[in-house]
């Protein structure tokens, strides 16, 4: 294992390889890009929550002037309900029918015919010459209603406990014996919490432009968190091959998970191949709230019992957490994280997946985490209260060390918790006077990360430099750590080494920028590859001193003689080495793809202050600092970066984001004017302290930061809310009207 | 291709003739940070924009021979704030103006339509209620003026008659002791839409409220003049008393609904602590003339 | 209905474009001037990735019909930097890791800019509220405002 000291690059803030052209306007997001002949795709979607479709009629929409192609589910690859083929995480059954209604539309704003035209307008007066016949049925949108008895059943196939239901899956994980444990306790704190869907909230709403040969041949530029992941769907709904398919990451403008499914891809492609014209379609922040994401609403019972002395002895939690119209809520998270930041000995936690009518969720940072530990760490402080323990104290009694065996399996390795815990309890932050109506709040969380495949190509070019191609979306500055962690191994400034990101033709197979995976994956496969290509050029300098290259050593970006030939002959620098490449056995570069392992858990604990106005009922975070075990920070910037976009985002899901739903079913705040994402002022600086322990099974030391931020903050806040008022919030969003309405319940 | 025309006329009477001619499918722009966003949305499809910025009198903020203002309708919010006098006099009207979305929206939007897109929570219009502005408009049929507070018919519904378009606002000169004050309640700190909004313009001598008006958005379906809360503070020394009365006469004049932005309960129960708040502003601005 | 023919300034440059009435600045910034670096992330005002100055002033440029351009002078992100040289705000921007994934960046900067041209000494609060119609999903909109602040006090500085 290489373990790096002395480092020149890896902790530099330096300047990202796509830096300028993000600043100056020029980089080329996916909706920045045209073709000759390009025309425009729009989608025609289902007014109702659910509806069977008994036709569509296409025929006035074919006929109207400047009509290219019109497509429905009949052109998509239909994938039977009764045989699961899974891409990742995603079951194409549910992919082909949520990227285009197949038997029933199942949620307002679900595709169910697209429409490619010469102008954006007439295709959007095609869609409404589309007729199509609905007969519409009963819904549910809220978990309670999916679950009566009666409620209106989204797909009669999907059978639970032997009987339809909307209970799409149920996920367990045990460990020791729940009612022995709790029979131990001393102490039982059980509450119910729910949370509201809420949206990624990305600012670049999804766009593609598509080209198709005669011959099948398929151009995609698209943004999204995978160019693999968008091949590899277009591939199973269009029947293309993926050989045929030619995925081209443009720059992405956000994610957060929200862009690890296709919407558009399929439809544009089946467009721009009936009609043989490139083309384009680009999603209006409306379509993105009422058809993409959100992460699931949820209700949850967690129930924590301890000693006196604060020892927690036994833990339940039982998470309901909404799929949307289909199956696949993240319930693994909320299942598997919630209880990992302790070392409880008997724990019970179980996650049912519920349909309802609305949008089909998708992965949002830290995928169902953040929900099970807003109810978790709300009963730990309960408990803290109970206990008349300090919160922070109870959380280092119970925590998960090295050797802890966490309820969802893994024991864990060297683990950074306790030094956040020790480090949030050290900040001033933690100790500071608080005045009239504020209130402070801790919270912990736990990410599992993710490893898995990753490919990279090191080139050195002619001139000396290097050239850095990886296969994951850049979302947040991966390139820059990419870009220290080559220069550190070659001993070169940054600025020699360029980073790019490869489209599925140029690349091996890299899976999804998710799971916090990316540089964790990337580094591992790059410093393989500089590796290899450094060995290169050690041989290429014994090959010219005529040495053994065991006796050729690399330093500061050139080959030295080692002894016994030490100072023998003068070093030979990258761009000489570089220059006698054609003479001396040709190009040097070397690629890796690689199945990468060895990504361990992220931890983090955040302190919250806020303030409330107690006659209008609105709460404002008003100081925050994010203590996080980030294993090594190879661009300090853009990790800090990533803790305190992951806490705004935190706030914005605990105070104002949700879903407001009309009594036809239909979301009334499908844009950002009432779908109330935080805005500048409503924040305060977010202070983050970056705990380094590094990752023992990664050569710089890399842990995931990019989710772990978010699992806490509902709970810190929720925390300090109580802290400031004395009463205690257990539904999302804590909006004004519901905590003026609170305060005057209860006096 | 559309069927859309758009028209910027550099004189009212070539607006007017225009906007009358092509009857109720004619729009008029101003900022156009209502009307953009209803025409993307496909809520307003018009057969005629007529752009008014390039009239001169639309545009101007003028101080009347009285010492009261008379400001064009299409002046934007940013113009308004960057008058050297204007927010000296009337600073309740001009942060209420500079509440209408964010800096960008500043940059275009106006009094005049925010005024005219009739929306029972927009900013300005409680302010220019409680200041007592009066609007002058210009029609076919030649100019008359109205009270702010007559011209919303209710939500996107005005009291203008067709053909009819707004030019100016006249704020009456300010008697010594007098202050203006609006304050709104939204969820997060900008951006969004007022869930109550209060308008407060008092006058005070030695200490006693001698006149008074209160505006009040969002809680009915056009902004509303609550006399009877002006009523409770006129005579009084903005004791508790007369502001907890002069509050539960704002509670008692909310008619309004539940939405995405506010529950009926919610509503009435702000809008009384958001008079007292406005009123304490405004006094304080009296106090200090 | 023919196309308007508009003749405008942008970024210094005399220019002349054809649209729709109902066409939006951004959509003729966007579509025949081949300006994308104002990005649309709403098209109604409530995101300022969009943003522009028109005559100095700072506006949302899918809040502006394009047919308003004419006679007026408009600037947009690819004018910021002076050839290769790029505005202070740009260059603290990449320094202080201002930006994720780039999307708001163009608005945030042509809105930055907007704020010190009339305020050169503005404090925090005064940047949060001004940038309050520019979002960002990625940042937390720390390092945004840290960077401004930074730019300020740089130009003063370099000024005295």
């Amino acid at each position: 294992m290489n373990v790096i000291t002395n480092n020149k690059w890896i902790g530099q803030r330096t300047i990202r390889p796509d830096g300028v052209d993000k600043v100056t306007g020029r980089a080329a997001f996916a909706a920045d890009t045209t073709m000759p002949g390009m025309i425009w795709g729009k989608i025609l979607r289902s007014p109702h929550p659910h509806a069977r479709i008994k036709s569509i009629d296409t025929s006035k929409a074919l006929a109207l002037p400047g009509v290219k192609a019109v497509v429905t589910a009949r052109d998509i690859v239909d994938f039977p309900v009764d045989k699961s083929v899974m891409l990742g995480i995603q079951d194409m059954r549910w992919m082909c029918r949520n990227v285009m209604a197949r038997e029933k539309a199942l949620f307002p704003g679900h595709p169910v015919a697209a429409v490619a035209a010469t102008t954006e307008a007439i295709a959007a007066k095609a869609c409404e010459l589309i007729e199509v016949d609905y007969e519409v049925l009963p819904w549910a949108i809220e978990i309670d209603d999916a679950l009566k008895a009666d409620a209106p059943i989204l797909h009669e196939f999907n059978k639970f406990e032997g009987k339809p239901s909307n209970i799409a899956g149920k996920l367990e994980v045990k460990k020791g014996d729940i009612a022995q444990g709790f029979k131990e306790a001393e102490v039982v704190i059980e509450r119910t919490f729910t949370t509201r869907p809420v949206h990624q909230g990305y600012i670049e709403p999804h766009a593609c432009l598509i080209s198709v040969a005669a011959d099948n041949k398929t151009t995609i530029w698209s943004s999204s968190q995978g160019q693999f992941m968008v091949r590899a769907m277009t591939s199973y709904l269009t029947g293309i091959p993926q050989s045929d398919i030619r995925a081209i990451p443009a720059e992405i403008g956000g994610g957060f998970g929200g862009k690890t499914i296709v919407y558009l891809e399929p439809l544009a492609t089946l467009l721009a191949k009936k009609s043989g014209r490139p083309v384009k379609m680009v999603m209006t922040r409306e379509e993105v709230m009422r058809a993409t994401g959100p992460t699931s609403g949820s209700k949850s019972t967690v129930k924590i019992g301890a000693k006196k002395d604060g020892t927690i002895v036994a833990a339940q939690g039982t998470f309901y957490l909404q799929a949307g119209a289909l199956p696949g809520s993240p319930i693994r998270g909320a299942v598997g994280c919630s209880f990992s930041p302790y070392d409880i000995p008997n724990v019970l936690s179980v996650g049912y997946d519920v349909l309802s009518n609305r949008s089909k969720v998708a992965a949002y940072r830290a995928p169902g985490a953040p929900i099970g530990a807003f109810a978790v760490e709300c009963v730990m402080d309960e408990l803290a209260s109970a206990l008349k323990m300090d919160p922070l104290e109870l959380r280092l009694k119970n925590a998960a060390r090295q050797g802890t065996k966490a309820a969802h399996g893994p024991v864990f390795p060297r683990i950074g918790y306790v030094e956040t815990l020790e480090a949030a309890k050290a900040h001033p932050h933690y100790a500071a006077p608080l005045g009239k109506l504020q209130g402070r709040g801790v919270a912990s969380g736990f990410w599992f990360n993710a490893g898995g495949e990753s490919s990279a190509q090191v080139n050195i070019t002619e001139d000396g430099n290097v050239v850095v191609t990886t296969g994951h979306p850049d979302i947040g500055g991966s390139r820059a750590a990419i870009a220290n962690v080559c220069a550190e191994l070659l001993g070169i400034d940054y600025r020699r080494v360029s980073v790019l990101i490869g489209d599925t033709a140029t690349v091996g197979f890299s899976n999804l920028t998710g799971g916090s995976r990316v540089l964790f994956a990337s580094a591992m496969v790059v410093t393989q590859s500089t590796e290899k290509v450094i060995t290169t050029l050690r041989e290429r300098a014994a090959k010219i001193w005529e040495i053994d290259p065991e006796a050729v050593k690399w330093e500061n970006g050139a080959a030295h003689p080692a002894s016994p030939n030490a100072g023998q002959f003068e070093p030979l620098t990258l761009a000489e080495l570089a220059a006698k490449a054609p003479q001396m056995g040709g190009p040097i570069g070397a690629g890796v793809q690689l199945n990468t392992e060895g990504a361990e858990g992220g931890f983090g604990t955040h302190i919250c202050d806020v303030e409330v106005d107690v006659e209008l009922g609105i709460v404002r975070v008003i100081r925050y600092t994010a203590v996080q075990d980030v294993g090594r920070a190879v661009h300090p910037g853009y990790v800090e970066g990533q803790m305190q976009g992951g806490v705004a985002q935190g706030i914005g899901w605990a105070l104002n984001e949700e879903y407001i739903y009309n009594r036809d079913g239909k979301v009334d705040n499908p844009g950002f004017l009432d779908y109330r994402m935080p805005v500048c002022s409503d924040l305060p600086m977010l202070d983050t302290v970056m705990v380094q322990v590094p990752n023992p099974k990664h050569p710089q030391g890399v842990k995931g930061v990019g989710e772990v931020p978010l699992v806490p903050v509902m709970a810190a806040v929720a925390n300090a809310v109580h802290n400031a008022l004395g009463k205690r919030f257990y539904s999302l969003p804590m909006s004004p009207p519901k905590v003026l309405a609170t305060l005057e319940a209860e006096g | 291709m559309t069927d859309i025309r758009y028209l910027s006329p550099s004189t009212l009477d070539e607006a007017v003739s225009a906007f009358a001619a092509a009857g109720s499918a004619a729009r008029i722009l101003a900022g156009g940070t209502d009307l953009l966003v209803q025409m993307r949305a496909g809520s307003v499809r018009p057969g005629l924009i007529v752009d008014i910025k390039k009239i001169s009198e639309m545009t101007a903020i003028e101080e009347t021979a009285d010492g009261g203002f008379r400001v064009g309708a299409a002046v934007p919010g940013a113009v308004l704030a960057e008058h050297p006098r204007f927010g000296k006099v009337w600073p309740g009207v001009l942060e209420a103006v500079n509440l209408i979305g964010s800096t960008q929206v500043q940059g275009r939007a106006s009094a005049g339509g925010n005024l005219c897109n009739s929306s029972p929570a927009a900013d300005s219009v409680p302010a220019m209620i409680a200041a007592g502005a009066i609007v002058t408009v210009a029609g076919p049929n030649g100019r008359r003026e109205m009270p702010v507070e007559a011209v919303p018919a209710g939500p996107g519904r005005t009291h203008l008659k067709p053909g009819e378009i707004l030019v100016s606002f006249t704020l009456p000169p300010r008697p010594p002791g007098s202050g203006d004050a609006y304050l709104r309640m939204i969820p997060r700190t900008e951006m969004d839409i007022a869930v109550v909004g209060c308008g407060v313009s008092l006058t005070l001598k030695g200490g006693v409220c001698t006149t008074a008006r209160v505006g009040l958005g969002a809680v009915a379906p056009t902004v509303l003049l609550v006399e009877a809360a002006a009523k409770a503070l006129v005579g009084s020394k903005l004791d508790d008393a007369a502001l907890s009365a002069a509050a539960s006469a704002c509670s008692a004049a909310c008619r309004p609904i539940d939405d995405k932005r506010g529950t009926i309960a919610y509503r009435t129960k702000i809008a009384g602590v958001l008079l007292k708040r406005t009123a304490a502003i405004a006094a304080q601005r009296a106090g200090g003339n | 209905m023919a196309k308007l023919h508009v003749s405008t300034t942008i970024n210094g440059e005399p220019m002349e474009f054809l649209c729709e009435p109902n066409d939006t600045m951004l959509d003729a910034l966007r579509g025949p001037l081949g300006l994308t670096g104002s990005k649309e992330g709403c098209a109604s005002g409530d995101c300022g990735a969009c943003s522009i100055l028109l005559d100095d002033r700072l506006v949302c440029s899918c809040l502006m019909l394009s047919a308003e351009a004419q006679g007026h002078e408009i600037r947009t992100i690819e004018g910021m930097a002076h050839g290769e040289k790029l505005h202070p705000l740009q260059q603290k921007f990449l320094e202080m890791a201002a930006l994720q994934c780039g999307i708001c960046t163009s608005g945030m900067l042509v809105a930055s800019d907007a704020l010190l041209k009339k305020n050169p000494q503005p404090s925090e609060e005064e940047v949060r509220f001004w940038l309050a119609g520019n979002l960002c999903r990625c940042t937390g909109y720390d390092k945004i405002v840290r960077a401004v602040l930074e730019t300020a006090q740089d130009m003063r500085e370099a000024r005295n």
